[in-house]
């Protein structure tokens, strides 16, 4: 038990090292996921944030091995699930959950509540009888805050909040060690959204879960994560902490896109919002150089030609730009 | 200068099926004068829509219902117009822009065709073939799209570049009156602070009032004069957008609102919720329909429906009003 605790505090849970998805299309290679290198320690929670069609997904799908990786390494505890065999990946399935965006459709429309949650404990035997599941499964209902009434009940009798408790719920039936949250409360109403971020944060304090969280609402993200990572096209451009990278964006990207959310506040509303032109290219064969590039107001001639690599220019906090490298662009 | 544009009163709209009434909307009244924007801000069913599409006239035939209340835009009734003077004002004078552009294209037009559609059909003064594709070229351009792709079919456009062309497709004729149903939610950030940006740019210069339905505090407070706050079919709330913001006493409800979204400037470590969900929409609470969610409510909420409470332009439906200094009751409709 001691040697596990100590493993645990030493090594990240979740780390990737040069992880790549490539998918082929009509005329060329989609680079979804380029080159991406993260962290995660036990108990923390990693933000993912970026716009549509910048591999965010792609990204948490390949560190469950949902999709298949094209290259680099995916390390749970520091052992590289890309390696393992299928029994191998069947014992790790369980420490690792997702939670999708649009629960309707990813649960089964013609199962009650209560099967839904109780589905992977009796497929993975983790209960000693179908009784104990279900008794397991009122005790993760109450968890996430389902009353038991609802138990057996169709999910399209229920709104958008309760199917995504009951989501959270099935996630948690495995006791996980990481969920991947994909936009988890992005198809919410504000009011039902903050109701499921506290429950996240509860459930994450009470049982020691480890998060990724994907999401393009920048608000949501600095609310929940400890430290964020900004995607462009594939690419990670900036990594800081929350705190970090919102009191001080350093790449043209994320100033652009902080820039950009409308604040619920009526003394800046004859500020300008600063906006940057153009919308995001093709990830298809990308040519060299930085992908943000022709967007970027401050791109020199070396943007366009030498991609810049994700470098560590505060404590804590990495970029990947050309402006900070003291070479000029 | 403040001219009266738009005018509801004591509406209702109901959905009736053979084996339920949803009470969509519940009595509410807002007006609107030439070039103001109100924002119509609330969560999924509060009646915003519904209420954009009474407006146009556009409720399901069979199922919607308006039992009482009058539109009135320009000094006419709509619900008193011939079908053939509706087509007049529709697109012409009032135009809509929905929330996902793919599905308001017509997707085997080009998008020159389908902007120039509202102009030949509203050609009142026998503009000639060539007048119309330059009309269509200059809203092209306004909208920051180049005229040479007026050619090209919706699929070949990214989303925010679709939503432009709905926009471009809604103001070609100059419209006295813009709908836009949540214009930006399925938008990125940055693809959506372009939007924004442009209608506020556009309303400026053609002088166009303008209804901004939304969920997001932050656009209305960048976008909009006057804000109405709407919950379980009512308007709860309504003043200007500083009443909304910055009032010194404001409905639970919309305090709950802002609540709920997480600061950017500042860390908090909880959010605080609204507890519970909206209410039923056919079998609606006896007294205010926020009672069974209010963290002040009283028994006196949960039985009788508030007044609304007023105080110069800031409206609030609130018992908690009663007695409050500079507010005085009004009668309830």
């Amino acid at each position: 038990m001691m040697t596990n605790m100590e493993n645990v505090s030493n090594v990240p849970l979740i780390e990737t090292r040069g992880l790549k998805k490539f998918f082929k299309v009509r005329g060329g290679l989609l680079h979804a996921v380029d080159n991406v290198s993260i962290t995660i320690p036990a108990r923390k929670t990693l933000g993912v944030v970026g716009e549509s069609g910048c591999g965010k997904s792609t990204l948490g799908r390949a560190v469950l091995r949902l999709i298949e990786p094209t290259a680099g390494e995916v390390l749970f505890e520091g052992r590289d699930i890309t390696k393992f065999n299928r029994s191998q990946m069947r014992e790790m399935r369980r420490k690792m959950q997702i939670i999708f965006q649009d629960p309707y459709s990813s649960i089964n429309p013609r199962m009650s509540v209560a099967e839904i949650i109780a589905e992977y404990m009796l497929i993975n035997h983790t209960c000693a009888s179908k009784a104990a599941a279900f008794q397991r499964t009122a005790e993760l209902m109450d968890v996430v805050g389902l009353a038991r009434r609802y138990a057996n009940v169709y999910p399209h009798e229920l709104d958008g909040g309760r199917r995504q408790r009951i989501g959270i719920a099935r996630a948690l039936s495995l006791r996980p060690q990481f969920i991947v949250c994909d936009e988890p409360v992005s198809a919410l109403d504000v009011s039902i959204q903050a109701q499921i971020l506290n429950l996240l944060m509860d459930i994450q304090d009470n049982m020691g879960l480890t998060y990724m969280f994907i999401t393009h609402d920048l608000s949501v993200v600095k609310h929940i994560s400890d430290e964020i990572i900004v995607m462009y096209l594939g690419q990670c451009v900036e990594r800081a902490t929350s705190d970090a990278l919102f009191e001080k964006p350093l790449h043209p990207y994320t100033q652009a896109l902080l820039a950009a959310i409308p604040e619920p506040d009526i003394s800046m509303r004859n500020k300008p919002i600063q906006i940057i032109r153009g919308e995001v290219t093709s990830p298809v064969d990308p040519p060299p150089g930085c992908r943000f590039a022709s967007r970027c107001e401050k791109a020199g001639e070396r943007c366009h030609r030498e991609t810049p690599d994700l470098a560590e220019r505060e404590s804590g906090h990495w970029i990947a730009c050309h402006l900070y490298d003291g070479k000029g662009v | 200068m403040t001219q009266e544009l738009l005018k509801i009163t004591d509406l209702s709209v109901e959905y009736r099926t053979d084996k339920e009434t949803v009470h969509a909307v519940n009595h509410i009244n807002f007006s609107l004068n030439k070039g103001e924007t109100i924002g119509l801000v609330g969560e999924t069913g509060a009646g915003k829509t519904t209420t954009a599409l009474s407006i146009m006239r556009l409720l399901p035939e069979k199922t919607g219902f308006i039992p009482n209340g009058s539109i009135v835009f320009e000094g006419r009734s709509i619900y008193d117009l011939e079908e053939k003077e509706l087509h007049n004002i529709r697109g012409k004078h009032v135009a809509m822009i929905f929330q996902d552009p793919m599905t308001s294209l017509n997707p085997i037009m080009t998008v020159g065709e389908q902007i120039a559609e509202a102009l030949e059909l509203h050609n009142t003064d026998h503009k000639s073939h060539e007048q119309i594709q330059a009309r269509v070229d200059e809203v092209l351009s306004m909208v920051g799209i180049s005229p040479s792709r007026k050619n090209a079919f919706p699929h070949q456009f990214s989303g925010g570049m679709k939503q432009r062309v709905v926009i471009a497709m809604a103001l070609v004729c100059e419209p006295d009156l813009l709908i836009a149903d949540e214009p930006t939610t399925a938008l990125d950030v940055t693809i959506q602070a372009q939007v924004i940006n442009m209608i506020r740019e556009l309303r400026d210069r053609l002088g166009t009032a303008m209804i901004m339905i939304t969920h997001d505090l932050g656009i209305v407070a960048q976008t909009c004069d006057n804000v109405a706050v709407m919950y379980a079919g009512r308007i709860i709330e309504a003043g200007t957008a500083a009443d909304i913001y910055k009032g010194e006493f404001r409905h639970p409800y919309t305090v709950g609102l802002f609540s709920s979204i997480p600061n950017l400037r500042e860390k908090t470590a909880r959010l605080t919720p609204i507890p519970g969900l909206m209410p039923d929409p056919t079998k609606l609470p006896a007294g205010c329909s926020f009672a069974p969610r209010c963290p002040h409510a009283t028994e006196l909420c949960r039985t009788t429906p508030p007044a609304a409470y007023k105080n110069n332009t800031h409206v609030i439906e609130c018992h908690l009003l009663e007695g409050k200094d500079g507010w005085t009751k009004e009668a309830r409709v």
